[in-house]
């Protein structure tokens, strides 16, 4: 297939109906209204249903029930869209029902600014609802690899029976980059007979719950839900790392800013320098095997983030005091610059020399 | 290889999103690496636009301009007030004269002056306006070939709108004439 000029957010839409999405449900929010101009046109077009509802918390109930039923659904939002939908993302979880949320970031706290930013890493990686959960949740740096990963996204839903997260943000859904469809659906994934389909009165009927009245009966679901998560942090961390060999600093960040930061890593090596950049994809399962790859020459590592810091508690966590740890970041809908992060690793490597 | 960063700016409804965009497929239409990054807000008719658009042939880091801009479009006068300072020295900066009086403030970049909003007027239709800025753009840059854009066009306005192929043309000729008159 050729390659087409398309923003990310109508990117995901296409990429989503590729993918066998035939529900979605939302609610507009710049900056990913996009997304849903794009299914509001499309997706009946494929037979399916796109539904702009009363809001997000209705939305997310959507979403459940149609999860529910096992169809592949979608919905997406922005920072505090998704705030709102975090009830119905921790029932889904305890439920174990799949489905596909996207959050194109933009700053916050509160109603925020409409600008790009990063910070609902907390939010998405803590489980932003009640209870012991976790959310797979991918963090795409390009308009390409967001789609990419919109079909590994529905594929990874269903073989976990967990909701996943695509982490994107203002950038990523409002520019455009050539981008190439194609269709690599995963052809093993277990059957849906959980799924309430109708019993045809031939089998007991399927009941989706999340709701334990006999504690110890919840602790076991917990214990299990937990199990399962243990599997997705063995078998699911991904990373992109560049030029870690012989670093003397490691940049660590994700997303728009991982780009913005190789830019500034590229125009410190042509001077010389030995930057590397490690760039997680799953934001969880943190990917803390990248960090066995690090070089022993690697004495610092610098966190940039499109917020006041949230991922550098992962990074603290994972490094276990081995490196020093900076940060650089801006917040609040501002883009770090390349220069910032230029100015801020300089700063670092004249302080140790 | 070259890599041409440009900041394209004006107010809504003067056609700088889709300015951007052609410059973004043209690029694409040539197996280039390409993006195009729109500001976006609470914006309207009337209100400012601007996008930054990269054309290269090494894949894209940031698709962020700012601050590294190899050449600009600036279609009034706000625009060019914002922006003058993100060119890179030596960079092309293209004003429309028909709305800005003012001259660059800086010498250490290479202005040229298109009334495009004048000259999209007398060929009768205003909106061509951004077409003179696009064909000036080429032929100072080169970055990418006027039958890509022309491409990027046509696919741009469809077969209901395949009647205004030939304005656009003429206004993106008038552009590039305008320059080649400037370099004399």
């Amino acid at each position: 297939m050729a390659k087409v000029l398309m923003k990310g957010n109508e990117a995901i839409g296409e990429a989503a109906i590729l993918a066998g999405c035939r529900f979605f449900f939302g609610y507009p929010i710049t900056p990913q209204s996009e997304l849903l101009e794009y299914m509001s046109l499309h997706l009946p077009k494929a037979g399916g249903t796109f539904l702009q509802a009363e809001s997000e918390v209705a939305a997310i109930n959507m979403v459940y029930g149609a999860a529910g039923c096992g169809a592949r659904v979608m919905t997406g939002s922005s920072s505090p869209g998704i705030a709102l939908k975090q009830e119905g993302i921790s029932y889904i979880a305890g439920a174990e029902l799949p489905c596909v949320i996207v959050n194109m970031m933009r700053g916050g706290p509160g109603l925020g600014s409409i600008q790009p930013a990063q910070s609902d890493y907390n939010q998405s990686t803590r489980g932003g609802g009640d209870g012991d959960y976790k959310l797979l949740v991918y963090a795409p740096a390009s308009i390409q690899e967001m789609v990419d990963y919109v079909q590994i996204s529905f594929d990874k839903a269903d073989q976990y029976r967990n909701p996943v997260l695509i982490a994107g943000d203002g950038v990523l859904g409002q520019m455009m980059e050539p981008v190439e469809f194609s269709s690599q659906k995963a052809t093993d994934l277990p059957a849906k007979d959980w799924a309430t389909t109708g019993t045809d009165g031939k089998r007991a009927p399927n009941v989706i719950n999340s709701l334990y009245l006999d504690a110890e009966e919840l602790e076991k679901h917990n214990i299990h839900l937990s199990e399962k998560y243990a599997k997705m942090k063995e078998n699911e961390q991904r990373w992109e790392s560049v030029g870690i060999e012989g670093a003397e600093l490691v940049i660590v960040a994700y997303g728009t800013t991982a780009r913005i930061a190789r830019s500034a890593m590229d125009n410190l090596n042509k001077q010389g320098r030995k930057i590397g950049l490690l760039r997680p994809i799953t934001l969880w399962p943190y990917p803390e095997k990248a960090f066995e790859e690090l070089d022993d020459a690697t004495k610092h590592l610098l966190v940039v983030e499109m917020s006041m810091g949230q991922m550098i508690d992962d990074v603290r966590i994972v490094n276990e005091g081995k490196r020093k740890i900076d940060f650089v970041g801006r917040s609040g809908g501002v883009i770090p610059s390349t220069s910032l992060v230029e100015e801020k690793i300089l700063e670092i490597l004249e302080r140790s020399e | 290889m070259v890599s041409e960063r440009t900041i394209l700016a004006g107010f809504g409804g003067q056609g700088v999103m889709l300015m951007g965009q052609l410059l973004t497929q043209a690029g694409m239409i040539e197996g280039k690496e390409v993006s195009w990054l729109p500001s976006y807000g609470p914006e309207m008719r009337g209100g400012t636009a601007n996008c930054g658009v990269i054309v290269q042939a090494e894949p894209i880091s940031s698709p962020v301009v700012e601050g590294n801009a190899t050449s600009e479009i600036m279609m009034n006068l706000p625009s060019l007030l914002k922006f003058e300072e993100d060119l890179e020295p030596g960079g092309k900066l293209l004003i429309n004269s028909s709305l800005i009086s003012e001259k660059a403030s800086r010498e250490d970049v290479e202005a040229y002056y298109i009334p495009s909003s004048d000259i999209a007027n007398e060929l009768g239709d205003t909106r061509v306006s951004n077409m003179v800025m696009l064909g000036a753009f080429i032929e100072v840059t080169g970055i990418v070939e006027p039958e890509s854009i022309f491409q990027a066009l046509e696919e741009k306005l469809g077969l209901a709108r395949a009647h205004l192929m030939d304005v656009n043309k003429e206004a993106f000729s008038l552009g590039a004439a305008c320059v080649k008159e400037q370099r004399k």
